[in-house]
């Protein structure tokens, strides 16, 4: 019997997902609606002339915001839950490697997430037609905004997956979100570099790269101000971030594969 | 063909603050399991039962050595599409019902599409669990999770069955269930290993068990080579709470239980003590040899000063 490996990703990938949405990942969309109702309400009474600069701006911010928590609880369990509850032992005593299991889990949690900033993003879409009443064609740059921000939990994901394998749920979380702060001002960072001279250069701009560039990935303020974003930076972005969230798969699995299930 | 053959698998641990203190969970192991047969691994809590089992299903990976089931390597998918595995109290994703829990595993054991749901429904029919299949696994005493837990071991229906203390957590009506479910899979032709420290089923179900302790082996035989040798003593039981005073003289070990008596003695001194109950009007019940059990083979590994004494006369 020799099946491909895909063929156990995806159930994996599957009941990942299946756990998240009854566990109630996603009832924190109750919370963003209401967020975003309220937004809407509230920036219609009191900013004149700016309203979808700061529906675009809150919506866009809360999405990352909602979307990059979730990623990082539910990222730094996904190891080590089934370590400690033991559903592991069933699932690696079948023809499972534990690569599958690694990239299974991470597929199914980066799915949950699509799915819930699709929601969002219907609401952050809602509030701008209830300030704007209609759509303008420099909307569709949201979108983009949007899939940058997907392209920021890819990351994320990655991160607590690879912490997970090898530090506890707290520091694990501890870790990832401190690098998402810190990836927030890569380009700060790249910026400070370029400054340095000698040793500590190097050391710096290989710190500067080695974090995460969550900056090039925010582009909520031009979007909000219905700048365009070009097609080039679409994709270095994509690039960038598959190749990123590729490496700490390999990282987590690397570790993973080595580790020894107490 | 050989189920299982270990060569020399070994576990250590480093603890402590350093990390630099090796602790032995498993000594060098060598050990063969005979396909078609149900074999009993015995030993205390903490004797390495579980570690092995681990060892076994690559969830902890050996310190040196290496084993083969079903004449393949412990990493190979194709031998692991082959056995089931019970872990020792099973917890499983419970917000799943029976159902999809046995479905999503029959998936990763390459159960094809059509046959996942029927298989289901036999297999928690097979353990005693036909109504429960659309309920969330979060709703399970921990009888029925260890029922699922059998459910979903023999799912693939796999050619070698691993159970890690298969009984705990059941109840007297489960473990029969248990007993009989170990010897229907004996009797379709499976080997099974399972780890226990409840004799009388290990006495009951294995053709071969093995002792362990303190992460060393202790002894392997033949269950019924192990309880069939003779002690030298007969068991005498009596009606009446009275023991005649020439039972004294022949160094009897005497009990009384209710309305009987029941004494040991040498098979030297079975005749005198008979005459003694003839002489005081008792009515004898039975007479019978004593007979090695599980028991006695278990405590003589374990504490082998102990069962010197015991069975000295």
């Amino acid at each position: 019997m020799k099946a491909a490996p895909m063929s156990r990703v995806f159930p994996i990938a599957l009941n990942t997902f299946r756990e998240a949405v009854r566990d109630r990942v996603l009832y924190n969309l109750v919370a963003f609606a209401v967020l975003m109702s309220g937004a809407a309400i509230l920036v219609g009474q009191i900013s004149v002339g700016i309203e979808k600069l700061v529906v675009i701006n809150l919506g866009l911010t809360a999405v990352s915001l909602f979307g990059v928590v979730i990623s990082i609880f539910i990222g730094i369990g996904l190891v080590s839950k089934e370590i400690d509850k033991r559903t592991l032992y069933t699932l690696l005593s079948r023809p499972v490697r534990r690569w599958e299991f690694v990239v299974g889990k991470f597929l199914g949690l980066v799915g949950t997430l699509v799915l819930n900033t699709f929601f969002m993003a219907i609401g952050v879409f809602g509030a701008l037609l209830y300030v704007a009443h209609h759509f303008a064609k420099p909307d569709a740059w949201v979108l983009v905004a949007l899939y940058f921000i997907i392209l920021q939990f890819v990351i994320v994901t990655g991160l607590a997956l690879l912490f997970s394998s090898f530090s506890s749920p707290l520091m694990s979380a501890v870790f990832a979100f401190s690098l998402f702060i810190v990836g927030a001002f890569a380009e700060d960072l790249r910026g400070f570099a370029r400054m340095t001279k000698g040793i500590t250069r190097w050391i710096a701009t290989g710190a500067a790269y080695l974090v995460p560039n969550f900056s090039a990935l925010n582009v909520i303020t031009p979007v909000a101000h219905g700048q365009p974003v070009s097609g080039q930076l679409i994709l270095y972005n994509t690039a960038y971030a598959l190749i990123y969230a590729t490496m700490t798969i390999c990282g987590a699995v690397l570790i993973f594969e080595r580790r020894n299930l107490k | 063909m050989l189920a299982i053959e270990i060569l020399g698998l070994e576990k250590t641990y480093n603890v402590g603050f350093w990390g630099k203190t090796p602790k032995h969970a498993l000594r060098p192991l060598h050990l063969n399991v005979e396909e078609g047969e149900i074999f009993g691994f015995l030993g205390p809590n903490g004797a390495g039962k579980t570690t092995t089992l681990k060892l076994l299903m690559g969830l902890v990976f050996p310190t040196s050595g290496t084993a083969r089931i079903l004449g393949m390597e412990l990493d190979d998918p194709r031998m692991k599409a082959q056995i089931g595995f019970l872990p020792e109290q099973p917890y499983f994703y419970d917000y799943l019902t029976a159902r999809e829990l046995l479905e999503y595993y029959a998936q990763l054991s390459g159960v094809a599409a059509k046959e996942r749901s029927r298989k289901a429904d036999e297999v928690l029919a097979k353990v005693g669990l036909p109504n429960v299949a659309g309920l969330q696994l979060r709703k399970f005493s921990k009888g029925m999770l260890q029922r699922v837990g059998i459910a979903q071991a023999i799912l693939h229906d796999p050619k070698l069955l691993f159970f890690d203390e298969p009984m705990s957590g059941l109840d007297p009506l489960g473990r029969r269930d248990v007993r009989d479910l170990m010897e229907q899979l004996k009797h379709e032709g499976k080997t099974v290993f399972f780890s226990t420290h409840i004799l009388p089923d290990a006495e009951a179900l294995c053709d071969r068990v093995a002792v362990i302790h303190d992460g060393e082996l202790k002894g392997v035989g033949a269950v019924a080579d192990l309880t069939s040798g003779v002690r030298g003593k007969v068991e005498i039981i009596w009606s009446g709470r009275i023991i005649p005073p020439a039972f004294k003289g022949l160094g009897a070990d005497c009990h009384v239980t209710g309305d009987t008596v029941r004494a040991i003695v040498s098979e030297e001194c079975q005749d005198a003590a008979l005459d003694a109950l003839r002489n005081a009007h008792l009515r004898l019940i039975s007479l019978s040899p004593v007979r090695n059990s599980l028991e006695a083979y278990y405590v003589s590994k374990l504490q082998p000063g102990k069962a010197a004494a015991e069975v000295r006369p």
